[in-house]
């Protein structure tokens, strides 16, 4: 989902922030969120490919000029090394989900069949349930939870998106963007 | 050399050229307090309430440009401090807060005046720091101080557990900090400078609103002469006051909400705004979607965040204001805008005709005091002022001539501030008279510290403008809520008596034509004073700007009617 480059239109921004792994930071970054009323859609955090250094992906709803706020403000915490938007990059994004779907011997093979269509696995079965798991777009899964809502969903978890941009357009930003066939 | 963290605590501040520092003992920092018995070229000064030692540490740091430190113990001595790092966040005042913690072993155990203080700190100070190891204590101890004077400047806190302050390691102070994400700010970009120098060049109505990072930066004379060459009129936020003499032809004194009209008509009316070391507070700007609205902007400015958050330059120059306002100054030619400046002259013209001080009035109102106080301290003292209406009479009425003269709390609006910050001002300049400006109310809340000026024998001199109200709370009551005056009239106590409790000297005045005398009697008397001022009760701060209204739109000061008395209805 890419933003518009239309100042005062609400749209999903798509930010990667990385951050000293020290205790603490994490919660200084949702402070900041928190008090200068930024609206998180969503937050994902892990390790970065250097020691000691965490990766932070947000999604954050509003306009160009609340997303330049959050990005200037971030990169006042003195923890926090480095931020960059990525909406209008090329980039990957994506997220998982788990899903719990209840099933009976009539529903089974239905479920089974859209989790295959969608790429998806089906990671744990029992006799009433199967575990579905989701690897995709954020829209990709959003269209599978559609789907699947037709069932009973008894269980669901989503982590949130992660991003990475294409080709050299990676941490420094700077390198030639090379296009490659999406994933 | 082996050292305990209390010995690294005042080993680090040695480094660091700390002279002074403002605090209270407690269960928690106990050990630091032991290890300053061998550290005695520290001058401690015990407060009475630890808000009041933030706010001398912060009154300390903006007189003196270095960095201001307290020393307070945990739990409620150290949420106490809050109040005073919010004040020092929201005005950018260069602050180390140091608070002793329970030990490591009973972290997050609710233990004994156990409060999660970096947590409970987080949002009101530039960065914080919970140590629990000594070997990592030197380290913070640098980069405290490094981040709270670098940059745009800020409180800091170390948190420090009581075990380590008591655990030893080799003392070893770093030579330099490496912060890989701390970026004080990003330098001037050649392009936007010639932007920039090209919208000056072409500027027929150009105004300049100056800030506090004018003074932060020590920048008052390159504002100056860059103002002078471009022939640019001045205008001055709350905390800029003092960026250039109010008696320079080209200051319009302060502008926004309290502001004198023409330098609001002339943020109005000017083509081409420089606002340097400014935030576009709410209390400056009025109505945001009309604010300057025929002008373009430059923004000089050294916080990027700043930039673009209120207000949308046209051009920005991300750099400390000494810096930029060198590069322009070296840009721009030297050029004259004659019927602008009779434009504003016209509208201070009339500003002037309506001055309450024209009045002849006989009744004792505040803005005689604070325009005798300018006579008395012949416009040199350092003024501390309060919050409220006596904050806008002296800002209006005062004729502030140097940088780092008027200390108030500008953006967190702390009622209190006035008497502790004095303190610290009076330690940072013990030669120069320093005079706090108070109201009844705000006074009464840190009125404790006057046993502090006493232990201290700091010769303080105390302005209380007593209107027997909240008086600014009253006026938008009256002007905003139908007149009616909750929670606002106000009992206090024979303030004067209460001075002489404590052994200051003091005196009433209920007249007009004892201000002079007794304004020189405090000002001649070699120790503490505190004068009274029983003043005419309901009078509003004039010109006001209603909030959310435009700058321009502003409640002008009634115009002189000479009743049959001499005194003014309209007053």
């Amino acid at each position: 989902m890419n933003a518009t480059v239309n100042a005062n239109q609400h749209t999903q921004h798509t930010v990667v922030a990385w951050l000293e792994d020290k205790p603490g930071v994490l919660n200084r970054v949702v402070g900041l969120f928190r008090r200068r009323n930024f609206n998180i859609e969503s937050l994902t955090v892990g390790h970065s490919e250097t020691p000691g250094i965490s990766r932070l992906t947000f999604v954050v709803n509003g306009d160009d000029h609340m997303v330049d706020q959050a990005i200037k403000q971030l990169y006042k915490l003195v923890n926090v090394t480095k931020v960059e938007n990525i909406t209008d990059k090329p980039a990957i994004k994506r997220e998982m989900a788990l899903v719990r779907v209840g099933v009976d011997g009539s529903t089974r093979s239905d479920v089974m069949q859209i989790v295959d269509i969608y790429r998806a696995r089906i990671v744990d079965v029992s006799m009433d349930s199967v575990v579905v798991q989701a690897v995709g777009r954020q829209e990709q899964i959003d269209s599978l939870l559609d789907l699947l809502s037709n069932y009973r969903i008894l269980e669901m978890v989503r982590t949130g998106v992660v991003a990475m941009t294409r080709g050299q357009a990676g941490r420094n930003g700077n390198g030639k963007i090379k296009r490659r066939a999406a994933l | 050399m082996k050292l305990t963290g209390a010995q690294i605590v005042w080993e680090s501040m040695l480094r660091e050229q700390v002279e002074v520092v403002f605090g209270m003992p407690g269960g928690a920092n106990l050990p630091i307090y032991d290890a300053l018995s061998q550290y005695p070229q520290f001058h401690h000064v015990l407060v009475r309430h630890e808000q009041g030692a933030a706010h001398m540490a912060d009154g300390y740091a903006r007189v003196s440009g270095k960095v201001g430190v307290c020393l307070v113990t945990s739990g409620p001595a150290a949420t106490n401090l809050v109040t005073g790092l919010a004040t020092a966040m929201m005005d950018s005042v260069p602050m180390v807060a140091i608070t002793g913690q329970v030990p490591t072993s009973l972290l997050g155990n609710d233990a004994f005046q156990e409060t999660d203080v970096t947590g409970v700190t987080q949002p009101v100070t530039k960065h914080n720091y919970l140590v629990t190891d000594v070997r990592e204590l030197a380290q913070v101890m640098k980069e405290a101080f490094h981040i709270a004077r670098t940059g745009r400047p800020g409180p800091v806190l170390i948190d420090i557990c009581k075990d380590v302050q008591n655990d030893s390691t080799d003392f070893v102070y770093p030579e330099e900090v490496k912060l890989a994400g701390f970026r004080p700010w990003r330098g001037i970009d050649e392009g936007a400078l010639e932007q920039a120098a090209t919208l000056i060049e072409q500027a027929q109505r150009p105004l300049i609103i100056a800030g506090h990072g004018v003074q932060m930066a020590h920048a008052t004379q390159e504002l100056r002469q860059f103002a002078e060459k471009a022939e640019i009129p001045v205008t001055m936020t709350l905390l800029g006051l003092g960026d250039i003499p109010e008696t320079h032809p080209l200051s319009l004194g302060m502008c926004g909400m309290h502001g004198e009209a023409h330098a609001n008509l002339a943020i109005q009316e000017c083509d081409l705004l420089i606002a340097v070391g400014m935030r576009f507070d709410d209390r400056v700007t009025g109505k945001l979607d009309e604010f300057a609205p025929n002008a373009r902007i430059i923004h000089l400015e050294m916080d990027e965040a700043e930039v673009g958050k209120n207000v949308q330059p046209d051009v920005a120059l991300i750099a400390d204001a000494k810096e930029s306002l060198q590069a322009l100054l070296a840009r721009v030619q030297a050029k004259r805008h004659q019927q602008w400046l009779k434009q504003i002259s016209d509208w201070r013209n009339e500003s002037e005709a309506r001055d309450i001080l024209r009045a002849e009035v006989d009744e004792l109102i505040p803005p005689y005091v604070m325009r005798q106080l300018w006579h008395t301290t012949g416009g040199d003292a350092i003024i501390v002022t309060d919050v409220g209406q006596h904050q806008m009479w002296e800002a209006q009425y005062y004729l502030h001539q140097h940088p780092r003269q008027l200390l108030t709390s500008g953006g967190l609006g702390t009622m209190g501030y006035a008497l502790p910050a004095a303190v610290g001002a009076q330690m940072a300049a013990p030669d120069t008279p320093v005079w706090v400006v108070a109201g009844d109310g705000g006074f009464q809340m840190t009125l404790q510290e006057m046993a502090t000026v006493m232990q201290e024998n700091l010769p303080i001199k105390i302005v209380i403008i007593n209107n027997g109200f909240l008086g600014m709370v009253r006026q938008w009551q009256q002007l905003f809520y139908g007149k009616r005056y909750t929670g606002t009239p106000m009992f206090s106590p024979d303030f004067v008596q209460l001075a002489a409790a404590y052994g200051m000297a003091g005196r009433t005045v209920k007249q007009k034509q004892e201000v002079n005398d007794a304004l020189q009697q405090a000002a001649e008397h070699p120790g503490p004073f505190l004068l009274e001022f029983q003043v005419k009760e309901e009078v509003n701060v004039y010109p006001m700007v209603a909030p959310g209204a435009a700058v321009g739109e502003l409640l002008r000061r009634p115009t002189i009617v000479q009743g049959p008395s001499g005194v003014n209805p309209a007053w």
